[in-house]
């Protein structure tokens, strides 16, 4: 029982970072249909430069204020304007093969460019293990769920509560309506995207201490982002949290107590389970086809 | 008047590919046939994709068990000739039991399906070594013969790699053709209107699915007679996006995308070699810049000049 209260809570910890990652995924996905396949590498990309300003002597607060701002500019304005913007206008399927041609570049660009190694990253919560009756619990493990849980709940707080928030929901819910009711749609379009840049840093931050850095962390990370957003559900942004918890906990467990072999499975797992018994996903609404 | 030029740059490829590989170093004939293998898989990919309008991301799965399939059968002392078709056999089936839960979904639930079928599939090629043989593969794939013809030298292979893409074409020509095919097709021109007309637009993709999915079990049965040596490294998800990009950089629901893509996945990155350590790198800046440049796939490029031609030659009012 001890060991499986443990797992457990590893398994929130890690669920939370897909969540982190998934929920950008689905606001994307949300306000401009934009698909991002390159979603692992705009974690791994952070990552590096959370190790190169360290690497110049940059403390790590302002290494991570440093790197929000480049990925708002970069992998936020950069890629919106880049590639999403001419794109969009020709349906998925380019900007699909797009963000695959970008994760390929960027993946083997930091391979080629500065190393192949896994580097070791500093862990933000200490290594101390705290005792609770017989179970064990790691203060990684608890500070990462804690900020993955308060990023992700401040946005969606952001989202349902404030002008700008709301005005991102309206676009996503129908954009047409939004240029009526007078929002400007691409400045919103364009928060989405910063959003997105700036959970991606977060990410990096929290999984990097205990997934080390490496140029192909990214392709694990995203795959379990989108089945993060697509078992919670893909039209609401609470889902990403919710898909990316069991997923997390699930391969955890089934790790453990099933076969280690086959952790990377188990999201396709919950997946086909969750598309045949409720196809909008865990918390989604069922969508009308629009002709 | 535009399907002609296309026609004759088809039958002009296919006399350089009859006639020139006697020519080629052995590398040479090996990335042709290689090229050919892709193209064989990705034609099936094409009806997903190209027709019926699904993302499929997990190409290279089906492409590795068909790949298995002909090296278990043949380590178990049978004929390639019993290889090749049960490849052919079990990745359709595989393709409807993937299919028919994430087509309950319209939309991209098929790509996320795939994608998690790709990862799933590579695991089991790594860690069942009772019957894959795990990271260390299966050694010694053998060659087949036809009729007494040995088959077993690289360009008496390649020949039949050649033969066996063309008469793939040819049946894929003549589904797309048949009145029960032209359903494929009013599937990608106008989907919504499609259904209205009657067309079951669900079982319809499902059956483009799993018969691209049985092309890619061909595919990957005459790559393993090629390489003659099958391990996990080729199927992986990797490979799967690369496949479904050749589709889509070639011109998906075209008739010779996949083969100009299959040249752009397996012909670019081997000139690029030069870059060295940089030379995947270029091919992700070279795909991007591809669809910025394109969005619609090499082959809309004709039309694109035609449409230029005609706005240059308008007056101008």
């Amino acid at each position: 029982m001890a060991d499986f209260l443990q797992l457990f809570i590893s398994g929130l910890a890690t669920g939370s970072i897909y969540a982190l990652a998934g929920l950008g995924f689905t606001l994307l996905w949300q306000t401009s249909g934009t698909i991002n396949f390159a979603q692992g590498e705009f974690v791994m990309l952070p990552t590096f430069a959370l190790l190169a300003f360290s690497a110049i002597g940059v403390p790590l607060p302002a290494a991570f204020a440093l790197t929000c701002v480049l990925a708002v500019v970069v992998l936020g304005w950069g890629f919106k304007r880049g590639i999403a913007d001419p794109l969009l206008r020709f349906g998925s399927m380019p900007v699909v093969v797009a963000t695959l041609g970008l994760s390929i570049a960027l993946r083997n660009g930091v391979r080629a460019g500065y190393s192949a190694e896994a580097h070791p990253f500093p862990s933000l919560f200490g290594d101390d293990v705290f005792r609770i009756g017989r179970v064990a619990v790691t203060s990684v493990d608890v500070g990462t769920l804690a900020a993955a849980l308060v990023l992700v709940l401040a946005t969606q707080a952001f989202l349902a509560r404030t002008v700008t928030g709301r005005a991102m929901q309206a676009v996503a819910q129908d954009t047409t309506s939004a240029v009526v009711l007078g929002i400007d749609v691409p400045r919103m379009i364009f928060y989405t995207f910063a959003i997105n840049a700036i959970l991606a840093c977060a990410a990096a931050l929290l999984i990097a201490p205990t997934y080390l850095a490496k140029f192909d962390m990214g392709e694990s990370l995203g795959t379990k982002a989108f089945f993060a957003a697509v078992i919670g559900g893909f039209n609401n942004s609470r889902g990403a949290l919710l898909g990316g918890l069991v997923v997390g906990v699930c391969e955890n467990l089934a790790a453990a107590y099933v076969s280690a072999s086959y952790k990377d499975a188990v999201a396709l797992a919950i997946f086909i389970v969750v598309i045949l018994v409720r196809p909008q996903g865990l918390v989604g609404q069922r969508v009308e086809r629009k002709v | 008047m535009t399907r002609q030029p296309r026609w004759l740059i088809g039958m002009v490829g296919m006399a350089a590919l009859l006639v020139l590989p006697p020519f080629l170093r052995s590398y040479g004939l090996y990335l042709l046939s290689y090229w050919l293998v892709f193209v064989i898989a990705t034609m099936g990919l094409n009806l997903t994709v190209g027709y019926a309008g699904q993302a499929s991301l997990g190409h290279a799965a089906f492409l590795g068990i068909g790949a298995y399939s002909v090296a278990i059968v043949m380590k178990a002392g049978c004929s390639f000739w019993l290889g090749l078709p049960l490849s052919a056999v079990l990745c359709f089936v595989v393709g409807l039991g993937l299919g028919f839960p994430a087509l309950r979904v319209q939309s991209i639930y098929l790509a996320f399906a795939t994608l998690g079928f790709s990862v799933a599939a590579l695991l089991v090629m790594r860690y069942e070594e009772w019957l894959t043989g795990g990271t260390s593969g299966i050694n010694d794939v053998g060659r087949p013969s036809l009729f007494g013809l040995d088959l077993g030298g690289n360009l008496a292979y390649y020949y039949f790699v050649l033969a066996v893409a063309v008469v793939v074409a040819a049946l894929l020509r003549g589904v797309l053709r048949s009145p029960w095919g032209k359903a494929f097709t009013a599937l990608r021109d106008n989907p919504i209107r499609a259904e209205s007309l009657g067309i079951d637009v669900r079982a319809y993709t499902l059956l483009s699915f799993a018969i691209g999915a049985s092309c890619a079990g061909i595919a990957g049965a005459l790559l393993a007679s090629l390489v003659q040596f099958v391990d996990p490294t080729p199927f992986g998800l990797g490979v799967s996006f690369t496949m479904y990009l050749m589709v889509v950089v070639g011109g998906s629901g075209t008739f010779f995308g996949p083969a100009l893509g299959a040249v752009v996945g397996v012909l670019l990155p081997e000139w690029l070699r030069f870059a060295q350590g940089w030379y995947l790198t270029a091919f992700g800046v070279a795909v991007i810049v591809l669809m910025l440049w394109l969005p619609g796939g090499l082959l809309s490029l004709p039309d694109r000049l035609k449409a230029r031609a005609i706005a240059a030659s308008r007056p101008r009012t």
